[in-house]
Formats: C-alpha cells, structure tokens, sequence
C-alpha cells in the first residue's frame, strides 16, 4: 500500500469517524447523567431525515442543520420524559424511539417528497461543503507534512471540526467545571446531589438536551455532509456502533475519541477493500463489518480492563421521603 | 394492599395504552393526509374479512408469537433480551442446516427435527451474552445487541460463502428438499369445492406457536424452574436467600429465551420460503419485544398481541399496496405500543392508581 493510498482510508476514516464521535459524545454526556440511551440510532436518523428535507426545500444547510437538532432533541425530551419524569424503563424506551424515528422518517419522506422514502439530492448550498484550511498551499510543496495536512486535515466540512472540537471541551466540561462534575454525580450517586440541594432532575434533562444536540449534529452531517440526501435507514447501526465506541472508551471523552476512530478506521477499510488477503487466510469483508461489536463484547466481557458503567446508571431517581 | 385491582393491572393498564397509540397513530396518518378511519376498514378488509386475509395474519402472528414468548421469559427473570433478532438469524440457520444436510422421510420428522435445530441453534447464541451476564454482570442488553449486528454478519458470511448453491445470484441457500415442505393452512383446509387460505403462507408451525404458549405458561407457573425464575425476577436477593443460584436461573432463562427465538425461523424458513434467506426474521425478533409489552409476559396475552400485530402487518401491507400510505405506519404503532406500554407505563398508571385509591376511600 503506497503513502497516496493509505492518505486516501485516513481520510475516509476521519469521514467515518465524525458522526460516531458525534453521536459517542452525546451518549456519554446522558450515560454520565444516569441515563442509559440505546436511542441514539433513532435521534441521529430523524435528525438526518429532518436536516436534509430542510435543507432540500430552503435550499440552505444551516436551515437543515437547525432542524436536525430540533428533531433530535424532541425525541431526547420524550426519552426524558419516559426515562426521568414518569420513570419509565430507560432502555424500552431508546428501542422504542429506534422505532418510532424509523418509522416516521419513511412516513413522512413519503409524503413529502413522494420519492420511496428518500429526500431529493442535495446540491450546492444545501450541503455542508469542505473547506480548505489556512496555508495549504504554503505547505503543498513540503513532502509528508503537505500531502497529509492538505488532504487529510484540511478540506472536511465545518462538521467535522466541530466533532473533534467537541472532544478537548466535553473534557474541560467534565473535569473542570462546577457542572461536570455535578453532571459525574448525579449518574454516580444522585442521592448526594439531591443531598447537596441540586435538582437532579434538572441536571439530568440537560445531559439529555446535550445529548439530542449531538446527536442532531452527527445525524445533520451524515445527510448534509457525508452524503447529499436521505435515505431510508441511513445510518445504518451507527447509532449502535457509537453506544460500542462510548463502553469500549469506559464512557471517557479522549479514549471516546480513539475507540471512534478506530471503529471509522474498519468502516473505511471495509468499505475500500472488500476481503483482505493477508496470504496465510482471507479476511471477509463481514468480519471487519463485525469486528465493532465482537471487540465490545469482549471488553464488556473484562477480559481485557473492565467496563464499569456509572453506578446509579438505568435506575430512576426516586426522592427519599 | 394493592393500590389496584389485578384485572386492572392486567387488561385495563395495556388497554389505554393501546387506546393511546392508536390515537396517536390516527393523528400520524391524518398528518400524511389519509383518512384514517378508511385506512382502519382497509386493514380490516385485507386482515380479516378473506380466509386469505386471515392466512397472512396468522403467518405474521406465528412469528411474533414466538418471539414474544421469548422477550416474555427473559422479562420473567428481569432480563431484557433485545436480542431476539439475532437469536431468530441463527435459529433460521439451524433450520437450513438440518433441512439440507438430512434426509427426512417425511415432514413432521423433518419438523421436530428442524425445530430442535432452530431451538438449539437460537439458545447457543443467547448463551454467551447470557454467560457474560452471569458470571461477569455484562450488561446483556448491550450484548445481546451486539449479537444481533455479529449474527447479521456471520449469517451473511455463510450464505455468500459457504451455503449459496454454485452460479446463484442472491444470498440465499439451495430450496429444501421436497420432504421437508410444511404442509399450508390452504393444504389442510380446503375441501375439494372450495379453496380456503388460498396462498396464504400460513402453515403448521402456527399450531407448534400455540403449543409453545401453553408449554410456557406451564414452565412459567407450574414447574419448580418457572417459580425460580420468577422469583429471581421479583427479588435477586431474596432469591439468593432461597438457594437458587443466579447463574444458573440467567443462563436457563436465555437459553429458554433464544431458543424460542429460533423457532421462529421455523415458520419463514421451513414453512414460507423454503430456503433460508438473509432477511428471512423481517424485524420479528423486534417486535417480540411490543407483543411481550402488551401481553404483560403472559402467554395468553401474547398470543393476543400477537393476533393484533399479525394483524397490523397484513393491513399495513394492504394499506402501502392500495393508498399512499407506506408499511412503515406500522413500525410507528410498533414504537408507539413499546412506549406506551413499556417507557411511558407510569403515565397510565398513575392516574389509574389515584382514580381505584379515590374510589376505594368513598366506598
């Protein structure tokens, strides 16, 4: 494998990696709160359908985008509502979201575009287009350093800068503000925070808010950015990908970053070379499709450093009397 | 004292639920600019108004029959098994396998010996998120998801690769045997004058489902097992107290839980395409999960949620055939029956509790 090629799956894997991120952060902000959510899959669907179908009929992506996040926080509100005010089963409660997002985008798309549940194809302003850093041709000549920071770190749309953005402050949230660490708490032992005079109720509808938000923004760049459209199930078990990536970085936001790019690491790989052959034997192409969820099961399994989730994580909060 | 009565908890508690989400539903197709009380006659007319009708119905209703059973055991122990789907992929496999590679003399050889396939098949692979549960308290809602996405991989692995007849096209195995064909609703019923459940791939194993019920009910409530199983559902700790081993009532309830699950295959394998192809679960193992919501995990009301969602399939596949209304409204209702009746439980409880505490102080 020559330097253009390997430059071209990193690039790819960057692509890959943004809407994982994005949606492996928001997990971790609700799971960080107590709040389990396997809806993720169905926040970043209904936002990509609405990001899109916006976008397509104003013909201006930040439109898109903005309804995207709408759509994603609505149904983060539901969850709360389910999971925090009625106390509910946290996790019936994300199928049920998976379900009602799969359903609806089809439904809708249907009727609004008449198109068998895809939106019309995106074209100019309605997609989030890449943009060229700074001084890429300043350093176009230089060998390695120019090839990698103009097709690998330059050129990626505005979404994917915001994703790895996202890393550095979810850690500075998290450890180093008044509310990270009540945000820890309350998914550790609300008790305490309720002791300490803080709603945890509140707290918790924000890290769900936070949550839809992200997931808004990951589902918007599959549809607007990644590609130009929607289409019908769309994002493909990413939502689930993303809940593998946020156990298998032990629900932290730098390791959140690794295990992302690593799992968009085998979708660029999987999607570039179908089986690989390594000589003795033939690596299927299904295999690396399984490989996320087979390295999560083995890491939820503690054989290789155990997965501890946030204690007080799936249980409602009842107030003591 | 009960805050409400049983027949409340039962019937009245999943009843408004329903009435919730089918009020919800309506609003949904009204919002697409359909009229929804045409849309519900449609669905009547499609599902149940022809024996052909009924034939669909009852084919879908097999497969969540199963399935519920399965979502409805696990929830026994207070297991969520989200993994039906996954469980159903390899069941289907087990089926192929002992469909292709023996050589039944008859049917109903080949139907017991297809089902002990399917079952083993779906119980082994609920039994490694089941182990890891156990003994390494792995979340098994996350494993058992994960195997669905590893069961969808393997099995396609082995139909591209391995099970796919030379020169074919599609993912799919070679046709069964003739031997091992399942007999149709239309072969058993019809009389020589009139032709009843004509092409309806309703078949056998729709009586094998509602064997299964009453196998379960028994096991549930009428075995030493089922009572250990309950209990470790109502009380970890009690149960422990009580001598029964963890371990033992997780492993047992998954097994029991996936093997279920891969009966299911039985009836869109062996029974409907007589060949084992990629989507041969079409999203049953999923809705296992509504049927076991609705059904409160009781056999009888699984068999009639599965009857009502059996019955939503066939209308919502008459509905995308004669309006502009898409199959995917009943993945809506789907989702709206798990919210109501699972997430949002408490929200019709509530009330209703307030209302039978209300009404008891006047009396």
């Amino acid at each position: 494998m020559d330097f253009a090629t390997l430059l071209q799956v990193l690039d790819s894997t960057v692509r890959l990696a943004t809407p994982l991120l994005l949606a492996c952060l928001a997990g971790l902000y609700s799971e960080r709160a107590g709040i389990f959510d396997i809806g993720l899959e169905g926040k970043m669907l209904a936002a990509a359908f609405f990001s899109a179908a916006i976008a397509a009929i104003t013909g201006d992506v930040w439109m898109g985008l903005g309804a995207g996040i709408l759509a994603s926080l609505a149904l983060s509100v539901l969850h709360g509502l389910a999971s925090i005010t009625f106390r509910g089963n946290q996790l019936i409660s994300g199928v049920a979201i998976n379900f009602l997002a799969a359903g609806l985008t089809v439904l809708i798309a249907q009727d609004w575009f008449s198109q068998g549940g895809r939106t019309s194809s995106l074209i100019g302003e309605g997609r989030f287009e890449g943009i060229t850093l700074p001084g890429v041709e300043a350093v176009a000549g230089i060998p390695l350093i120019g090839p990698i920071y103009g097709e690998l770190i330059s050129g990626h749309s505005i979404l994917v800068y915001v994703a790895f953005a996202m890393v550095p402050l979810t850690w500075w949230l998290l450890y180093r503000t008044r509310f990270g660490l009540r945000l820890r708490a309350v998914g550790e032992a609300p008790e305490a925070v309720d002791t300490a005079g803080i709603s945890v109720v509140g707290l918790r509808y924000i890290a769900v808010g936070i949550c839809g938000v992200l997931c808004g923004i990951a589902g918007a760049y599959l549809a607007t950015a990644l590609q130009a459209g929607f289409v019908k199930d769309m994002t493909a078990g990413r939502g689930f990908i993303a809940l593998a990536a946020l156990i298998f970085a032990k629900w932290r936001p730098w390791y959140a970053l690794y295990a992302c790019l690593l799992f968009g690491l085998l979708q660029a790989v999987a999607l570039r070379y179908q089986n690989i052959d390594l000589g003795a034997f033939v690596v299927p192409v299904q295999f690396m499709d399984a490989l996320p969820y087979i390295l999560t099961v083995v890491i939820l399994a503690g054989f290789v450093g155990k997965a501890i989730p946030p204690r007080a994580g799936g249980e409602p909060y009842v107030k003591e009397r | 004292m009960d805050k409400m009565p049983g027949w409340a908890d039962a019937v009245l508690v999943p009843l408004i639920s329903l009435l919730l989400a089918a009020i919800l539903s309506a609003l949904v197709i009204i919002g697409i600019g359909e009229d929804p009380i045409a849309a519900f006659k449609l669905m009547v007319d499609g599902a149940l108004m022809r024996s052909s009708g009924w034939g669909y119905t009852l084919y879908y209703a097999t497969n969540f029959i199963f399935t519920g059973l399965a979502v409805a055991v696990a929830f026994h122990a207070r297991l969520f098994n989200i993994g039906g789907e996954g469980q159903a992929m390899i069941g289907g496999l087990g089926v192929a396998l002992a469909c292709l590679y023996i050589p039944w003399p008859n049917w109903y050889v080949a139907l017991v010996g297809a089902t002990v396939s399917a079952a083993i098949f779906g119980a082994l692979w609920a039994l490694i998120p089941a182990y890891l549960q156990a003994k390494r308290g792995s979340h098994i809602v996350i494993t058992t998801i994960m195997f669905n996405f590893i069961a969808a991989a393997l099995l396609n692995y082995v139909l591209v690769n391995l099970l796919r007849p030379q020169g074919a096209m599609d993912p799919a195995t070679a046709r069964f045997p003739e031997a091992t064909q399942l007999p149709t609703f239309q072969d058993m019923f019809s009389t020589a004058e009139t032709a009843m459940f004509r092409g309806a791939p309703a078949n056998v194993t729709f009586f094998l489902a509602i064997a299964m019920c009453l196998v379960v009910w028994l096991l549930i409530w009428r075995t030493k097992l089922g009572y250990e199983i309950r209990a470790f559902g109502q009380s970890e700790s009690a149960a422990k107290y009580a001598g029964i081993s963890p371990v033992k009532i997780t492993v047992v309830a998954m097994l029991i839980s996936g093997g279920l699950a891969g009966m299911m295959a039985l009836n869109t394998t062996m029974g409907e395409a007589e060949r084992l192809v990629m989507n041969a679960t079409e999203g049953a193992g999923f809705i296992g999960i509504a049927v076991a919501l609705m059904g409160r995990s009781h056999p009888l009301g699984v068999l009639l949620a599965a009857l009502l969602f059996g019955f939503l399939y066939q209308g919502g596949a008459e509905l995308a055939l004669w309006t502009n209304i898409p199959r995917e409204l009943i993945v809506v209702i789907q989702a709206l029956v798990i919210l109501f009746t699972g997430a949002l439980d408490n929200m019709v409880r509530m009330p209703l509790e307030k209302l039978f505490l209300a009404s008891r102080r006047k009396a």
